[in-house]
């Protein structure tokens, strides 16, 4: 058989090797292995591809995906990546490195994620930040733990039924197997109920609530009353947020939260189809021991020089392994160097300018949409940034605006439909979105 | 390799930009209601593009990755990760396709599923997959849910505890304890192998099921798995395959095949996708038929998982197809023993016979300790180890031996790679002989020296603002 591009080696060098070991050939390493438990038979798979047939399947594949302009959002947002994020983070330094644990030869790395850290408690305004977490979902089942550990004996969290619906299903999930009671504070148009909130802490088994400080309708949320409440009955204030929303809107910190999750995904992250995107997370001092996750911190090397290093280690699977605070080993580490280049570009000022535009539009596409009278409000004057839902009167909506090239009016489970706009639409893509409508 | 001291926050100046968006052509918005808006100043760096470029592309050269040179780390399979899949992975077909579309629209993407699915199946004996898991802990945790629900299905309530050996990676109790159940640990044999004996007493209709990653983490093969899986299976419990070392089992031995019910894989290990300094990975769980009912209740990621990875793994196994899977394994195998056996003179095997991907010395032979100066340690070969342009291997893990050093070196590396790290390895065994202080202050050339670990985690500074 021929050579094949992933393997260097020869005959020469197995035959050479196989001496040196002391066997005849290949299989006899095998030789501790059952004979019954050997796959007798070919493997059910198909023929090997030259790399120029890969790449005419996967792009024939990639044509048979809907090329359409994005207007949804629901946890996945198509904001702009800027072309030096794909470009530095495809060297080959920071793509091929395993985890940091040879800190010596990974300051790279660890550099980066010390960055990361110190940029999300700049957005949420919280004290400390761990190095990721998969996805915005489980960094909430993470937080759902977290609340459970950091208070004593209690059982039962809360989910707001204005968070989206994947996060509440991941947690639910968690929860049903952590052995986590989950009740849910209800919506009160259209955001979280603070007067529902309290009555649920008459129970004195809540150990934190999860709440969205922009939620599932695009809504901004006013969580005024809500730390007071939870703190009062010794719960903790979770927030779920979008963390490029944080540039503008009130803080985890100014909220007085203890805990802010959420995923980065906005932060310049490509869609691709769900996945990879990262978990965020930031904490108030006192819940540091009990984080999920690595942090990286700094430190001196023998010669004086400021260096960076895994840190806080006892919290974790590898040292404390059954009594880990998380069973998170990888994490989503090379997207955080996504998030970290991607707020070095844009800055402060970049990011309320993303959040301006997309701002600008989506109140535009609302207001365009509401012209044509085939559309009611849900939720009339509460504020938004780029996403809302609202009443369709178009039958089979979705489906025209897909023919015309749009991805747009997602139906959510009450029957809305929701909208979403970037600073990447454009006035003539909404102008003709709008104008599907009004011909539809 | 060079040393590099700034922080992004520290190129930072008042009126610098790295950004250009397009100018705003809509009617502005009504502000929103001041109680809701940010008061907080927001402390990120104000840099422009060069420095942005200039600042990340320094940082990277501190680092060593796989494409830098040998990475023999044990339990982690750091394989090449071909360059084709990074191409196809950024098709804008791909890229940019929303989570949420319809499957009608996402027929490249579902078939990248249904194909991936039936591949790993064919290689592992599994029935179905779930691909949402977004690591190996992830996975572990995902199909120890499935063991659980499975038997709770069933009303067979009582089972609260999950058996895992002492040589296990520190995810599987940690998963399990995540996963609400008791961790019965049961100890090793001599020769490295679970004690089929000391399993026995443990076994009653309080275990859910047993987890194992086979070969171990010794690198050795559990020959007596098939019994392991009767008993387990005769008390009701289920078998949990941990994929981490899956790679000496490619095109020879499947895991469906030895009794496991449930296992998870590591497609940023065993499928070549790139580690990116510690994730994103990739862990599909795949189950045997009668546990397929089990999948749907469990919804362990936002979406579908990390397309991106699983679709660059899906493209390694196309590459790899049925004609070269095999070579995987062998050559993995191949690799250790014949690193193994030019070793084992200077370094302690505890354990002899043939290994598979990946084997464990308990330190050096000769750790040249005399009067005062104590003996060079595994930490201190490790950190040699740099000096000399390699990655060091795993160390201190598993806990059955002291001074643990487990060497994994993968399919990909040449006969002259490996050679050249023996060699180096011979050296710095001779080193330590001699003088056990050119050990103890290694590194020497990398761009730091050893760090004050201790002080970082006693007073921790875990951002730049606790710096200033």
């Amino acid at each position: 058989m021929a050579q094949f591009a992933f393997f260097p080696h020869t005959s020469a060098d197995v035959e050479a090797m196989l001496q040196k070991i002391g066997v005849q050939k290949l299989e006899d390493l095998y030789s501790d292995v059952p004979a019954e438990f050997l796959k007798k038979g070919a493997y059910a798979l198909p023929d090997a591809l030259s790399e120029q047939e890969i790449r005419d399947y996967f792009t024939a594949l990639e044509q048979m995906n809907a090329h359409l302009k994005v207007f949804v959002g629901q946890g996945a947002y198509d904001h702009y990546t800027p072309s030096v994020i794909p470009y530095l983070t495809q060297r080959s330094e920071f793509l091929t490195a395993y985890t940091p644990y040879q800190c010596e030869i990974s300051q790279g790395t660890l550099r980066y994620i010390f960055e990361y850290q110190s940029m999300i408690c700049a957005l949420t305004g919280l004290d400390i930040a761990n190095a990721s977490l998969y996805d915005g979902p489980t960094a909430a089942a993470e937080a759902m733990k977290m609340a459970i550990a950091c208070t004593r004996k209690k059982t039962r969290v809360l989910l707001s039924r204005t968070l989206l619906p994947q996060v509440v299903k991941v947690v639910e999930t968690y929860a049903r197997f952590h052995g986590v009671e989950i009740g849910f504070i209800k919506a009160q148009e259209g955001e979280t109920s603070l007067e529902d909130l309290q009555a649920q802490l008459a129970q004195d088994n809540v150990a934190g609530a999860i709440v969205p400080s922009v939620n599932r309708y695009g809504i901004v949320e006013s969580h005024a009353g809500f730390a007071d409440a939870l703190h009062d009955a010794k719960a903790l204030l979770i927030e779920y947020c979008d963390p490029s929303a944080l540039a503008v809107v009130k803080t985890p910190g100014e909220w007085d939260a203890d805990i802010a999750i959420g995923d980065g995904q906005p932060l310049g992250l490509p869609l691709c189809y769900g996945g990879p995107y990262v978990g965020f997370m930031a904490v108030k001092k006192d819940c540091m021991r009990k984080m999920p996750g690595r942090i990286v911190g700094q430190t001196v090397d023998k010669d004086g020089k400021r260096v960076f290093v895994l840190t806080l280690q006892a919290r974790e699977q590898h040292i404390k392994r059954e009594k880990a605070t998380s069973n998170i080993c990888s994490n989503e580490s090379l997207m955080a160097l996504w998030v970290t280049i991607y707020l070095s570009l844009m800055g402060p000022q970049g990011l309320r300018e993303v959040n301006r535009i997309s701002c600008d539009g989506a109140h535009y596409l609302y207001n365009e949409l509401l012209a044509t009278g085939k559309f009611e409000e849900v939720f009339p004057g509460k504020p938004f940034l780029k996403e809302f839902v609202l009443k369709s009167k178009v039958a089979g909506l979705p489906q025209k605006l897909q023919k015309a090239g749009f991805f747009a009016a997602l139906e959510t489970e009450e029957g809305y439909v929701s909208f979403c706009v970037t600073e990447k639409r454009t006035k003539e893509e909404i102008d003709l979105l709008v104008k599907t409508v009004k011909e539809g | 390799m060079k040393y590099y001291d700034k922080l992004i926050f520290e190129l930072s100046k008042e009126g610098r930009c790295g950004y250009s968006l397009p100018a705003n052509r809509f009617p502005q918005a009504s502000e929103l209601p001041a109680g809701l808006c940010r008061k907080a100043p927001l402390p990120l760096p104000e840099v422009s593009e060069p420095d942005v470029v200039r600042h990340y592309n320094n940082l990277s050269q501190m680092n060593f990755g796989v494409d830098t040179g040998f990475y023999p780390l044990g339990s982690c399979t750091m394989k090449y990760n071909p360059k084709i899949n990074e191409e196809m992975a950024a098709l804008p077909g791909f890229a940019a396709l929303h989570p949420l579309m319809p499957k009608e629209l996402t027929q490249g993407a579902n078939k990248v599923y249904e194909e991936m699915e039936k591949c790993l199946g064919a290689i592992t004996g599994m029935a179905r997959f779930t691909l949402d898991p977004c690591a190996g802990a992830h996975g572990e945790l995902t199909g120890l849910m499935i063991m659980r629900q499975y038997h709770l299905s069933r009303g067979d309530m009582g089972r609260t505890k999950v058996i895992v050996p002492d040589s296990a990676h520190g995810t599987n109790p940690a998963s399990a304890a995540v996963c609400g159940l008791e961790v019965v640990e049961v100890k090793s044999l001599e020769n490295g192998r679970v004690d089929v004996e000391a399993l026995k007493p443990l076994l009653d209709s309080s275990v859910a099921g047993m987890m194992m990653t086979n070969p171990n983490t010794l690198g050795l093969f559990e020959t007596q798995i098939k019994e392991i899986s009767a008993l387990v299976h005769g008390v009701g419990g289920l078998m949990y395959y941990d994929g981490a070392n899956m790679n000496p089992l490619m095109g020879v031995v499947r895991p469906g095949d030895m009794g496991f019910d449930i296992m998870h894989l590591n497609l940023h290990k065993t499928f070549s996708t790139p580690h990116g300094g510690g994730g994103p990975g990739s862990g599909p769980v795949g189950v045997q038929a009668y546990l397929a009912d089990c999948l749907p209740a469990i919804k362990v990621s936002g979406f579908h998982g990390n397309f991106g990875v699983i679709l660059r793994a899906y493209a390694y196994i196309l590459s790899l197809g049925k004609q070269n899977l095999r070579k995987v394994g062998e050559y993995s195998v191949l690799s250790a023993n014949y690193i193994k056996e030019c070793l084992k003179d200077v370094y302690k095997l505890p354990i002899e016979g043939v290994c598979k991907h990946e084997f464990v010395f308990d330190g050096l032979i000769d750790d040249g300790a005399h009067d005062d100066v104590p003996g060079a340690t595994t930490l201190d070969v490790a950190k040699r180890l740099l000096d000399y342009g390699f990655h060091a291997p795993t160390i201190y893990f598993p806990l059955l031996f002291h001074q643990a050093l487990m060497i994994e070196p993968t399919e990909t590396e040449s006969k002259e790679t490996i050679d050249a790290f023996i060699e180096v390895m011979r050296k710095i065994a001779a080193e330590a002989a001699q003088d056990p202080m050119i050990l103890h202050d290694a590194p020497h050339n990398t761009p730091i020296s050893r760090p004050d670990e201790t002080t970082a985690a006693r007073n921790p500074i875990l951002k730049y603002q606790d710096t200033l």
